[in-house]
């Protein structure tokens, strides 16, 4: 095919070339992610990891730890640290459940949300969260800044049952988690991947997850994976979180 | 010659029959998962095992629809219309039967792992880090055999490549490149990794994949089954030539950016959600140009319509795909996003394309290959009983979602007159149960349908006594 001066177009090239065709799609698909997703990773803003305080001062919403301090030494509201081994525990049977495919864990900045739920989610929040559980869809509320709303003998009872403690509740029953113990060794394994991937653990902190877990039951962990989600920043009023 | 002589079929009949029994398996998960929202009984039926609950049941009914179903669809057409419209047979048939071997293998191993709970918990992506090797593997035969059999053509007979070809050859290029980036990822055994992005970048990236498994996959792709299959069985040419070159560039260039309409209002920074927000929007006019091209392509011939339930079948999936791309644009702005994000809506807009469009065109096509491959002619009473029940479960399915999807939207957002929440979160749960029964009904009318499309399928090959040389 050629236009009305004669000149075969672009278009009537690639037609007859199809090696030609597969490397202008090649860049037309990759502009987009190029644009969108390189400066998600150049840019530190986009996960922003420290503040302004009212009297000027800068904070770190990550936890400065101290040489040789150990994961429980962090208390709430010194910043996004690690999971204890134990809750990463608890992390691989929520991915395991698809507990995520009902459950949001981001909150997002509108009145409702911020009461239902408490403060919007901040980015540095899942910095350490391989693959993110932020979650699409809310059959059931977002779980974002669950822990410390309910007690661990509430959680227990829930997830045995939900439907004695929420009659509505369209939830699963979780019961067998009381039936399975947490394997020391694999879940130091999984904190020697994590730490490939860039979650800052330490070699003591590996050294010594099969102690930590250690007559731990999957409920057990599930539950305080569930009590560690959203109170490792202490928020402060007047101070900017997000722009 | 008759066209099993002439053409590498074997390949593009067992991938069609495939795709129908998929069909099958897909629809029966959905309307379980969505009994289970109904009546939660379900989940573990008084037992204590985890196998059938809806977290394990519901990647395994996606994996199923999308890559099994649909996968599997797509593979029959392009091995089809890439012979056809070049005049040629496979660069390589055996290579063809390593797709077609290596596929089935994924999806085998997928209903193994999905329901023992080994999955990365990425949307779509679930499949754990061997299996999606073995993807790349079966994808890339896909890819290069189909890009081979196109540059084998004879150039004097077929020197254009036709426009179906294009579409997905897109599809190809850029689910490799989705698929590679999106499951990169650190084993820490045989069927458990971390994925290496964490947080905002592997949100970024997840609804990259998510949103262009839609956009490639169940779009573009199956935009090439239409631009073979419409003039075909309409016999008139396509529409408008220039159309489909104007859609087809500003589909490949301007899909990519959606992704980030998932996470307006999330952690991601708001120029990237605002960015694929506005890009949204313009898609509407490729979109629109790709459906009306498909459309007006029956421009003279619309009697046809009248007879013909295998192009009632592509023509309705048209109109359900132009109602579609309207509905996903209207979703990205930010002020009926911030409403619909994290609601049935969703699902309704999902399965408006899944059931709608995909199903639709899908069943059109391998309606029109079983007819083509074996010379038959397929019950004409199934195919519209097929058609209508079909159509009537999509609507009813699609309107249950969005009255619970809006509702829930609602509630959450409402206050009282002393000024605090109306409603609890488990009052919005217990409000969604008429829809979800509902939409477990609209399910099962699609299901039903899908039998009957097998039994259709299988009973007409069959009487036609040639599935035996079927596998030549």
């Amino acid at each position: 095919m050629s236009n009305q001066n004669g000149k075969e177009s672009l278009q009537s090239k690639l037609e007859k070339n199809i090696f030609g065709m597969y490397l202008f799609m090649a860049l037309s698909v990759s502009l987009a992610g190029i644009v969108q997703i390189v400066p998600l990773f150049t840019n530190p803003d986009a996960v922003k990891d420290e503040v302004t305080m009212s009297d000027g001062s800068t904070q770190s919403l990550l936890w400065q730890r101290a040489e040789g301090q150990s994961l429980s030494d962090w208390k709430p509201g010194d910043g996004v640290r690690p999971n204890t081994p134990l809750e990463v525990a608890g992390r691989d049977i929520y991915q395991r459940e698809g507990c995520y495919l009902c459950h949001s864990q981001m909150i997002r900045p509108f009145r409702d949300e911020n009461e239902r739920y408490g403060h919007f989610s901040l980015a540095v929040e899942s910095k350490y969260d391989h693959p993110f559980q932020w979650g699409s869809k809310r059959t059931g509320p977002d779980l974002a800044r669950l822990g410390g709303k309910y007690s661990d003998e509430w959680h227990i009872l829930h997830l045995r049952q939900p439907q004695a403690l929420v009659p509505e509740s369209v939830m699963p029953k979780y019961k067998f988690l009381d039936n399975a113990m947490v394997d020391g060794d694999e879940i130091a394994t999984h904190m020697s991947g994590l730490r490939k991937v860039g979650v800052p653990y330490t070699d003591a902190d590996i050294a010594g997850a099969a102690e930590a877990v250690a007559g731990k039951t999957e409920m057990d962990a599930m539950v305080a994976y569930l009590q560690s989600l959203g109170n490792m920043i202490k928020f402060e009023d007047g101070v900017t979180y997000r722009e | 010659m008759n066209l099993t002589e002439k053409y590498d079929l074997g390949v593009v009949k067992w991938f069609t029959i495939m795709s129908s029994v998929y069909l099958v398996v897909a629809t029966l998960l959905g309307v379980y998962i969505a009994s289970e929202l109904a009546f939660p009984y379900l989940n573990d039926l008084g037992t204590d095992l985890p196998y059938f609950q809806f977290g394990r049941l519901r990647p395994l009914h996606t994996n199923a629809a999308i890559f099994a179903f649909g996968g599997s669809a797509l593979m029959a057409a392009a091995f089809y219309i890439v012979q056809r419209t070049n005049q040629t047979r496979l660069w390589s048939n055996k290579m063809a039967w390593f797709t077609f071997w290596s596929w089935n293998t994924v999806i085998v191993l997928a209903v193994v792992t999905l329901p023992l709970g080994l999955t990365q918990s990425k949307e779509y992506a679930e499949l754990e880090w061997p299996i999606d090797i073995l993807i790349t593997l079966s994808w890339a035969s896909y890819l290069y055999n189909f890009i081979m059999t196109i540059h084998i053509r004879d150039k004097n007979k077929v020197p254009h490549v036709y426009v179906a070809n294009w579409f997905f050859m897109g599809m190809m290029v850029m689910v490799t490149y989705l698929h590679v980036v999106n499951n990169l990822s650190i084993p820490v055994d045989w069927f458990k990794s971390y994925s290496i992005f964490s947080g905002v970048q592997d949100a970024m990236i997840q609804w990259w994949w998510g949103h262009n498994a839609v956009g490639f996959f169940l779009t573009a792709g199956f935009l090439g089954i239409m631009y073979y299959f419409v003039p075909k069985q309409a016999q008139r040419p396509v529409y408008s030539y220039r159309l489909s070159v104007i859609h087809f560039w500003a589909l490949m260039f301007g899909y990519v950016w959606l992704g980030a309409h998932h996470l307006q209002y999330t952690a991601l920074p708001d120029w990237a959600g605002s960015l694929g927000a506005t890009i949204s929007l313009a898609m509407i006019i490729p979109s629109w140009g790709g459906a009306l091209n498909g459309i007006l392509t029956l421009s003279g011939a619309w009697d046809r319509l009248r007879e013909d339930y295998i192009l009632r079948f592509l023509i309705m999936s048209l109109a359900f795909y132009a109602m579609s791309t309207f509905e996903g644009p209207v979703m990205a702005a930010k002020n009926v996003n911030a409403l619909s994000h994290y609601t049935d809506w969703t699902i309704g807009h999902v399965h408006s394309g899944a059931l709608g469009w995909n199903i639709m065109v899908a069943a059109g096509a391998l309606y029109h290959m079983i007819e083509k491959i074996y010379n038959v002619r397929l019950s004409q009473k199934l195919l519209a009983i097929h058609f209508w029940i079909h159509t009537i479960g999509t609507v009813t399915y699609i309107v249950a979602m969005w009255v619970s999807g809006i509702m829930q939207g609602l509630m959450w957002r409402a206050y009282d007159e002393y000024g605090t929440l109306a409603y609890t979160f488990a009052e919005s749960v217990a409000a969604m149960h008429p829809y979800y029964v509902m939409r477990a009904a609209g399910g099962v009318l699609v299901f039903t349908g899908a039998v009957i499309m097998l039994i259709n399928i299988v009973s007409t090959i069959r009487k036609s006594g040639s599935v035996q040389t079927a596998n030549a």
